[in-house]
């Protein structure tokens, strides 16, 4: 009897689960056929076109399929950021330098409402942050001033490039979950680096110290051009550094990096403020869409298998990413 | 519970600040989009154009529309889609609060090195969101 009951809710939760999973798709397959046939005119040519839909479908349209990334990304274990710019990017016909700009509002959003959480619960280490948000905003600004001033399909052919090598990381980077550091370095040891945290799973107090930290924070020169160049978002480059080359615990790591993105994300969005990049009729609905799926994503998050939403996160990214290399090249305009 | 287990005292000035500005920033953006969706202020760029605009590259959408570059969008608040910028630039301002509001903490702590990376960081944000900074335009 346990055992049919058990049985009949595993259905409800699969059955829950591949709505959301069709509903996704088909608004990602409506996006792209809309796209097709929406003809998307080069950029002088369509500040003369005359739009064929009303406009207040696209920001309904955006608030839809952000909403649907905000589950998505949840479930999917990556940032909704790195979602957003790709396939608002690909499938909706705004300009790139303004789905980076509102892709950056997304992730800033995001790392803003989770931040105080995590810093509460010690999750996210501000020792630890400080000095990499440090190195990774000042090359965020370099990043965004690089991503406005490069000519469009240079900056999507990049995108495209980025986005299949997330794609390679989500694939085949192995994650550790507490890194064996037999020996903290010298820079960590002086500015205090450590930490422990309640694992909740265990019930166990977990030490932990970094190493490698001077290499690490060279890294992030690299991570932090790159999020403000594309306004990805950059947990999928923070928390392979974090975790693997420096060795924090896989939780701190996640954690101390979406804390990492509110302030790294928000040089980068003052520069596409300032630099007019910011339409609110694009950002301000994919804000509230992604926030009001995020929440719902977590409710459905105890209920379904991450790793299966993870492995159609990893195809979406990766079609989303050959579109927008393909848009850069000129080969699927 | 051990005492190192307890977010440190900068850290949870931090995350109460943050926490605070990052609901009222959400609050002024969802509120000015109303606003600005209920036409109750005029827009500058009507809403019923913008698709003429979105497609194209951002130096070409701001001669169009004859906007200007960096805080110039204070002087137009009057005008619908400007006024959304409140919330916005809240958001993006969150993060220099909770640095200025630990930066006094780490020094009473003789955390000089990490007052020091809490200043420049400051400096940094501040050199974002100055407007100084423009992009060469594609």
């Amino acid at each position: 009897m346990v055992c049919d009951t058990s049985k009949i809710k595993n259905q409800r939760v699969k059955l829950k689960s591949w709505l959301v999973i069709f509903i996704f798709t088909f608004c990602i397959l409506y996006l792209f056929v809309g796209s097709v046939f929406a003809s998307p005119e080069p950029a002088a040519a369509s500040a003369v076109a005359q739009p064929t839909v009303p406009w207040w479908m696209w920001p309904l349209s955006l608030f839809l399929v952000t909403f649907l990334l905000g589950i998505v990304a949840v479930l999917g274990g990556v940032g909704g950021g790195v979602l957003f710019v790709p396939i608002i990017g690909g499938f909706f016909p705004f300009h790139l330098d303004f789905v980076r700009g509102a892709g950056l509002l997304v992730a800033l959003s995001g790392a803003l409402a989770a931040g105080p959480g995590l810093l509460k619960k010690s999750m996210a280490d501000l020792r630890l942050a400080l000095p990499v948000a440090l190195i990774a905003s000042s090359c965020a600004i370099i990043g965004a001033i690089l991503g406005l001033a490069l000519p469009t399909n240079i900056v999507q052919i990049a995108l495209g490039a980025t986005i299949l090598g997330i794609v390679a990381i989500m694939s085949i980077a192995k994650k550790s979950e507490y890194p064996d550091v037999k020996q903290a370095d010298a820079l960590s040891t002086a500015l205090r680096i450590n930490g422990i945290y309640h694992e909740i799973s265990t019930g166990h107090e977990v030490n932990w110290k970094i190493h490698r930290t001077p290499q690490g924070l060279a890294l992030f020169v690299i991570v932090g051009i790159m999020a403000g160049m594309f306004g990805l978002g950059a947990g999928w480059a923070n928390v392979p550094v974090l975790n693997l080359l420096m060795g924090a615990p896989l939780k701190v790591s996640v954690a101390t990096s979406k804390f990492l993105l509110s302030i790294t994300d928000t040089s980068a969005a003052w520069i596409y403020i300032n630099n007019g990049a910011v339409l609110p009729m694009i950002a301000v609905p994919s804000v509230i869409g992604i926030m009001l799926g995020s929440i719902v994503g977590v409710k459905m998050l105890a209920k379904t298998k991450p790793a299966a939403v993870r492995y159609i996160v990893i195809v979406l990214l990766l079609f989303a990413g050959l579109r927008a290399l393909l848009k850069g090249l000129g080969v699927w305009e | 519970m051990d005492k190192k287990l307890k977010a440190t005292e900068e850290q949870r000035k931090y995350a109460g600040i943050l926490d605070k500005g990052m609901k009222i920033g959400l609050l002024m953006l969802i509120i000015t989009f109303v606003v600005y969706l209920s036409g109750i202020l005029v827009p500058h760029v009507p809403v019923s154009d913008l698709p003429k605009y979105w497609s194209m590259p951002v130096h070409q959408y701001l001669e169009k529309t004859n906007i200007h570059l960096s805080w110039t969008w204070i002087h137009m608040l009057g005008k619908g889609d400007f006024l959304n910028f409140i919330g916005i630039a809240f958001l993006a301002g969150v993060t220099m609060i909770c640095y200025i509001r630990i930066i006094p903490i780490l020094f009473r702590k003789k955390d000089n090195v990490y007052g020091v990376i809490a200043i420049l960081e400051v400096l940094v944000l501040m050199l974002a969101a100055s407007g100084i900074l423009k992009a060469g335009g594609h």
